[in-house]
């Protein structure tokens, strides 16, 4: 190590001195044309909108193009372009800013509805939505008021929606990543495992397990899903695991001594990144609309916690004529799982690597 | 006579496939001694890279397997180690560069962070920053410009010789005894292989490794390396110093490769490339396995029955495995030029 430090000063210069005209030729080229700003910026404006055709280029000189043409040097990750694509994808933007304005919501429950979702208030039983007493969504048989129990019912079903999609992601990507990486039995015994839990009867078993494990308590909703709900992570993170480890960099990252849980977590699970990031997103969308399912079934998160599932199961029980009471929940539900949709196809489209071009 | 840093010793290496046993290694056998650069030559699939990537467990097993044979570094017996051993020897005292830098560096890391990897992993007390200072330090080693803003950049960022620069610097980063490169310029342009060699020669003298240089290109060979080793359908068919093998090779395959090589001197003629197809490595020819493209042979019943061993030439160290290497005569210059083969008339 020391050694390696000693000689180094003398050595660079050497060796820049050895290595190649090609590059001495650059940096005088760039010593010359480093020009005032001005100028740098108007040759920016020639560069292609995608600057990785560039710096992908083979010879040293394409870095010279590089550094002449003004283009910042400083690492534009994926992240930017992925951020880019995204942003351009206009269904995807609306969807994100849906979301963002539901997560404000659900956040701050407290402070939006106008009142405790359990207030009774007799007074009021069954008004249809009225800007009297700020009941925008009407009230309930008990007189409490809907739009606030709409709101709460919303960070409920938010909550247990993060909840499953964190559960299942963890589930499913451990899985995937050792079944992909190790391959062989390991990758068999645990995909025929997998396709063991996807044959099984969803709604039925949910039933049966709510049953079991105890209903009401959001978490355990969670858990249960969850156990159900990490089969296609799993299968898609194993397919691109799969592809990962044929790859070189895998090879390098062995014969540098990496061993089999580094090789995973730190070389090839970024680059699943997006894959992952994409059905976790949908996964959100698919756990709202089984959680208010089941709750509507009644199996799910038990009254008085409200969550939309449980509210349309409440006005189910009102009949039509209180059409408020289904209606305002399931636009929530509808409007939530549209957003995620949105977003997951733009992420889609942003995060997958074969797909250079900005989307105009 | 000091003790070889690497000793290979009747290697043999198969992968177990679908049609059949593939022999990829055959009774390999060579050294490599401290600080001295080894070049393994021989075309596709003549088993050179399978040869030394067998010894660090980096062949996928299965399909394969070594069968025979021993290995030791440094006198530690390469093929009984354990997998952690080995991990430890990987990236540490053996290092290695790949052929393709497109494709060896992770997309998704910056050039910095897989080199910091490479030398955290062997040295876990090593402080992140202390590691960025070193890495810093490398690159500039290896030529990288401004390696302290480039350190931050992602391979797609970097041309394809910075790349291959940067994969060397990663390489030596953790002072190896052993360097394996394996085709380091195959995937580089003309003009950027002049410099990695240069860069190459440079981490040599930084580090005073020996190396092990895996190509096709008798070029590099000349260029780089003190000893040869010529492998043909898995199996060494010469060795010796660089010297001895471009002035007087001793093997019809060696001659074959030299003849094939493009002149620079002479009349301007059409290459002349060796006949016939690389052997398959399933069912290799009986006895040698280059009797088939052989120009030396002629039909001769030895060289279809039996395989020739390697044996030294005279006595000295240059080996060859021809029954008939004596009728190879001393290959001179002008008779390079004119593209003679070297072949005394029977």
């Amino acid at each position: 190590m020391t050694e390696l430090r000693k000689g180094e000063e003398q050595r660079s210069s050497e060796t820049v001195e050895a290595g190649g005209t090609a590059e001495h030729l650059d940096q005088r080229g760039h010593a010359h044309h480093l020009a005032p700003h001005e100028e740098v910026d108007q040759v920016t404006t020639a560069v292609p909108s995608d600057p990785m055709a560039f710096v992908g280029g083979s010879g040293e000189g394409d870095l010279a193009l590089v550094y002449e043409s003004g283009v910042e040097l400083k690492a534009r990750s994926q992240w930017s372009y992925a951020a880019r694509r995204f942003a351009r994808h206009k269904l995807a933007m609306g969807g994100a800013i849906g979301m963002f304005f539901i997560a404000l919501v659900a956040i701050f429950a407290d402070r939006v509805a106008p009142y405790p979702y359990d207030t009774l208030d007799f007074n009021a039983l069954r008004v249809p939505p009225t800007t009297e007493g700020q009941h925008y969504f009407g009230t309930d048989l008990l007189g409490r008021d809907f739009f606030s129990r709409v709101v709460y019912g919303l960070r409920t079903s938010l909550w247990v929606a993060l909840l499953i999609t964190g559960l299942t992601t963890m589930i499913g990507v451990a899985i995937g990543a050792t079944a992909g990486y190790f391959g062989g039995l390991i990758d068999n015994l645990l995909m025929r495992f997998t396709d063991l839990i996807l044959t099984l009867p969803t709604l039925a078993v949910l039933l049966v397990a709510s049953i079991y494990l105890g209903q009401g308590d959001p978490f355990r909703v969670a858990l249960i899903l969850a156990a159900l709900f990490w089969t296609g992570i799993a299968r898609i993170v194993r397919g691109t695991f799969l592809s990962l480890r044929e790859k070189e960099f895998v090879e390098a990252a062995k014969a540098s001594g990496a061993g089999d849980a580094r090789i995973i977590i730190r070389h090839m699970l970024p680059n699943a990144v997006g894959p992952i990031i994409v059905s976790a997103t949908l996964i959100v969308a698919a756990a709202i609309l089984v959680e208010a399912a089941l709750s509507f079934l009644g199996f799910g998160i038990q009254p008085p916690t409200p969550a939309l599932g449980v509210l349309i199961d409440e006005g189910r029980n009102e009949g039509l004529k209180f059409w408020w009471m289904v209606t305002f929940p399931g636009l929530v539900i509808v409007f939530i799982a549209l957003c995620i949709n949105f977003i997951g196809d733009g992420l889609r489209d942003a995060l997958d690597p074969t797909q250079r071009r900005v989307r105009d | 006579m000091t003790e070889p840093l690497l000793s290979i010793r009747d290697l043999t290496v198969e992968f177990g496939t679908e049609d059949g046993v593939v022999k990829a290694v055959t009774g390999v056998s060579y050294d490599v001694f401290p600080g001295e650069t080894v070049g393994v030559v021989g075309e596709s699939g003549s088993g050179k890279s399978v040869s030394v990537m067998s010894l660090l467990g980096l062949i996928p097993s299965p399909p394969g397997r070594v069968v025979a044979g021993q290995a030791t570094f440094q006198g530690r017996d390469l093929l009984s180690m354990k997998k952690r051993e080995l991990r430890d020897l990987r990236g540490g005292d053996v290092a290695m560069v790949f052929q393709d830098p497109m494709t060896s560096l992770n997309p998704v890391l910056t050039i910095g962070n897989q080199i910091v990897e490479a030398i955290r992993v062997h040295n876990p007390d090593v402080k992140e920053a202390e590691a960025t200072k070193r890495v810093v330090d490398l690159l500039a080693l290896v030529g990288v410009p401004n390696p302290d803003t480039r350190i931050d950049q992602y391979p797609h960022e970097f041309s394809g010789g910075m790349r291959q620069r940067a994969m060397i610097a990663m390489s030596i980063a953790n002072q190896p005894k052993l360097l394996i490169a394996d085709e380091p310029t195959t995937a580089l342009d003309v003009t950027i292989q002049a410099q990695i060699i240069e860069v190459l020669k440079a981490a040599q003298r930084e580090t005073h490794a020996a190396t092990i240089l895996i190509t096709h290109d008798l070029g590099l060979v000349a260029e780089l390396c003190d000893r040869v080793v010529v492998m043909y359908g898995g199996r060494v068919v010469e060795a010796g110093d660089v010297y001895t093998i471009f002035a007087n090779p001793r093997h019809p395959y060696t001659v074959g490769l030299m003849d094939s090589l493009p002149k620079l001197i002479g009349e301007e003629e059409m290459l002349r490339p060796i006949t016939g197809q690389p052997p398959s490595l399933i069912s290799l020819p009986p006895g040698c396995a280059f009797h088939p493209r052989c120009f030396l042979s002629g039909g001769r019943m030895r060289c279809r029955t039996d395989v020739p061993p390697l044996r030294p030439i005279g006595d000295t160290e240059h080996l060859s495995a021809c029954h008939f290497a004596e009728e190879l005569q001393e290959r001179h210059p002008e008779r390079a030029a004119t593209g003679g083969h070297g072949v005394i008339a029977p």
